[in-house]
């Protein structure tokens, strides 16, 4: 399974809007946050997508995170910017791509966001969303992990799968590639199935908001 | 070929210090500043480097005033509250005139303040935090391959000045990561401190009446001499002699404002047309390059002046750079600290500052907007080049 080629979602999915270019900040800038409890692994989530930006689709990044001084529990989030030139400011001002995994993350850090934005949250974990007619996209992504897959710990592989299919702001080998060299070798075989599951489990969302 | 990686503003640091040299770190984990400390624990002891984590920060500066002078070149890094602890030690290595490298990411203070979240409340204490007339070098960048190479000039700075440089960075720098170029080693100028060049009998440490600078023998060299914070003589013991100790403070201040030329950098950007200039530095001046851009596409001709060397003050440069402005803005994550300096420094255009002490960085929308307040309804300078356009 590990050699599987894993196609890019341009051409598995030619209906979804190509994100840069979109950006709320200018030209070719794209603005994701992602927001979650201490623990649930969304900084460091920030983190590889900013490398696959960065060292395998040549585009400019930057991460940039915000947590409290609880180790675990308190709400966190972390700002990623993709963009064709250097970005300055490094955190999200209009975010083009919202995912929360925690409902006190979503009630904090839901702000900022650009009129069309895509809002992605846990389908068991964050009940209650505020329809302002953005596309919002319920997935049940900590229990694929803690369920399907038996460790919550792979909570933010199963994201980062649903967060690449669903915007395309890089290719999904190229989040393979960052996931990967981040995660130890014994952990290789169940993130990538992590990562898998979050892509398909997004390829059956909906794309029209909903109501 | 610089090469390309995607890492955060601490990780920078801890790299570009070995690059620069640097084989001996001794700290005290302090939010945020930790990650300079976890990745020289892993990395250091793999290039023959001592990491060692020690009892608390006033030890971690007695440490590398030791083991740099033992020979190596030597690095902490705190943050606000352990930054505190470091001053009795620092002052030490300003009198004994010991290179030596401190990193400061600051947070919210005072006291222990917010540990997670960024400020710039330490720029003052940088300069004037411990006690006395004292030289200090202090480096503030705004951007991650910045921070590489002023890192490493941080180290070359403290070798060639036999004197304590001070990085500064903060909570938004040293937890972002972005996309860094990695100069090639070849391409990097390490400097190295000058040893004596005469034979251990001859060695007079501070001898200095052919230099500012004395060369500097290491210890277990076969050159053995007297270390003290008191003040002293060109054999290093002790001495109260009104004329010594005159000329020895003033010899030690004179190392660093007669080398400014050398140690100061700073960045001008938009300043040629600018009638608004804005000075700024570290994060915040990446808030501000942002607000230019949005100013200038409303009209308003506004530029930057950053400092990169905070300490010794770029007088002469912000004089120049600032000369045909109408107006001077000051933006700082503090309640007001640098904008005093630039008060004293620049007489003829008011100057008007943007301070934010929330623990948030400054939106560039929050300086728009007081920038573009002033020039609605603030008072006007009488000043041929000011031109009124929004």
């Amino acid at each position: 399974m590990g050699d599987t080629k894993i196609p890019n979602p341009k051409s598995q999915n030619p209906n979804l809007p190509s994100p840069l270019g979109r950006g709320a900040g200018g030209e070719g800038r794209y603005e994701l946050r992602f927001s979650g409890e201490g623990g649930q692994g969304i900084i460091l989530g920030g983190s590889i997508l900013a490398e696959a930006a960065i060292l395998h689709q040549g585009k400019y990044a930057v991460q940039s995170p915000q947590y409290g001084s609880r180790v675990r529990g308190g709400p966190t989030k972390v700002d990623v910017i993709v963009s064709d030139s250097p970005i300055l400011y490094p955190r999200a001002t209009k975010i083009d791509f919202f995912l929360a995994l925690a409902q006190m993350s979503y009630n904090q850090y839901a702000t900022d966001l650009a009129d069309d934005a895509v809002l992605l949250v846990d389908a068991n974990l964050v009940p209650h969303v505020i329809e302002n007619g953005h596309v919002i996209h319920r997935l049940p992504i900590v229990e694929i992990a803690k369920i399907e897959l038996d460790n919550e710990v792979l909570s933010n592989s199963v994201a980062l799968g649903a967060v690449v299919a669903l915007t395309g702001i890089v290719s999904h080998e190229a989040a393979w590639n960052a996931i990967e060299a981040r995660v130890p070798a014994k952990a290789r075989e169940i993130n990538r199935r992590a990562f898998e599951r979050g892509l398909e489990a997004a390829e059956l969302c909906p794309t029209k908001p909903v109501k | 070929m610089p090469h390309i990686r995607s890492m955060s503003g601490n990780a920078v640091i801890a790299e570009a210090a070995i690059a620069a040299g640097c084989r001996f770190f001794a700290g005290y984990p302090i939010t945020p500043s930790s990650e300079i400390a976890a990745v020289l624990a892993e990395e250091l002891p793999k290039v023959g480097g001592v990491f060692l984590q020690m009892e608390d920060e006033i030890a971690a500066m007695g440490a590398i005033i030791g083991a740099s002078l033992g020979g190596m070149k030597t690095m902490t890094a705190t943050s606000g509250p352990g930054f505190s602890l470091k001053q009795e030690n620092l002052g030490f290595a300003c009198m004994a005139e010991v290179p030596c490298v401190v990193v400061n990411v600051m947070r919210g203070g005072p006291s222990t303040g917010l540990p997670t979240l960024p400020a710039q409340g330490d720029v003052m204490q940088a300069r004037w935090g411990t006690h006395g007339d004292h030289p200090i070098i202090v480096l503030y960048p705004a951007d991650l391959t910045e921070m590489y190479h002023q890192t490493v000039r941080a180290f070359n700075l403290a070798e060639q000045y036999r004197t304590p440089v001070i990085l500064l960075s903060d909570e938004l720098l040293g937890h972002m990561s972005e996309r860094v170029e990695i100069p090639d080693a070849a391409d990097l100028t390490i400097v190295n401190r000058r040893k004596p060049d005469v034979p251990p009998e001859q060695y007079l440490p501070y001898d200095v009446r052919r230099e500012l600078v004395p060369p500097m023998a290491n210890f277990f060299e076969g050159y053995r001499y007297h270390v003290t914070g008191l003040t002293h003589d060109e054999t290093g013991f002790p001495t109260e002699d009104p004329d010594l100790a005159e000329a020895q403070l003033r010899r030690l201040m004179l190392k660093v404002s007669a080398n400014a030329d050398d140690i100061l950098e700073w960045e001008e950007d938009g300043l040629a047309d600018a009638e608004i200039a804005i000075f700024a530095y570290g994060a915040a001046a990446r808030s501000v390059r942002e607000a230019i851009a949005e100013l200038r596409s409303l009209g308003v001709r506004a530029g930057l002046f950053r400092p990169i060397t905070l300490w010794p003050f770029p007088d002469k440069a912000l004089h120049l750079a600032v000369s045909r402005a109408g107006a001077l803005f000051v933006v700082e994550m503090n309640m007001g600290q640098m904008i005093r300096e630039v008060e004293r420094s620049i007489r003829h255009i008011p100057i008007i500052g943007v301070h934010k002490v929330s623990g948030q960085p400054i939106d560039p929308d929050e300086i728009v907007f007081t920038v573009r307040d002033y020039l609605e309804n603030g008072t006007l300078p009488r000043n041929a080049v000011y031109q009124m356009s929004v």
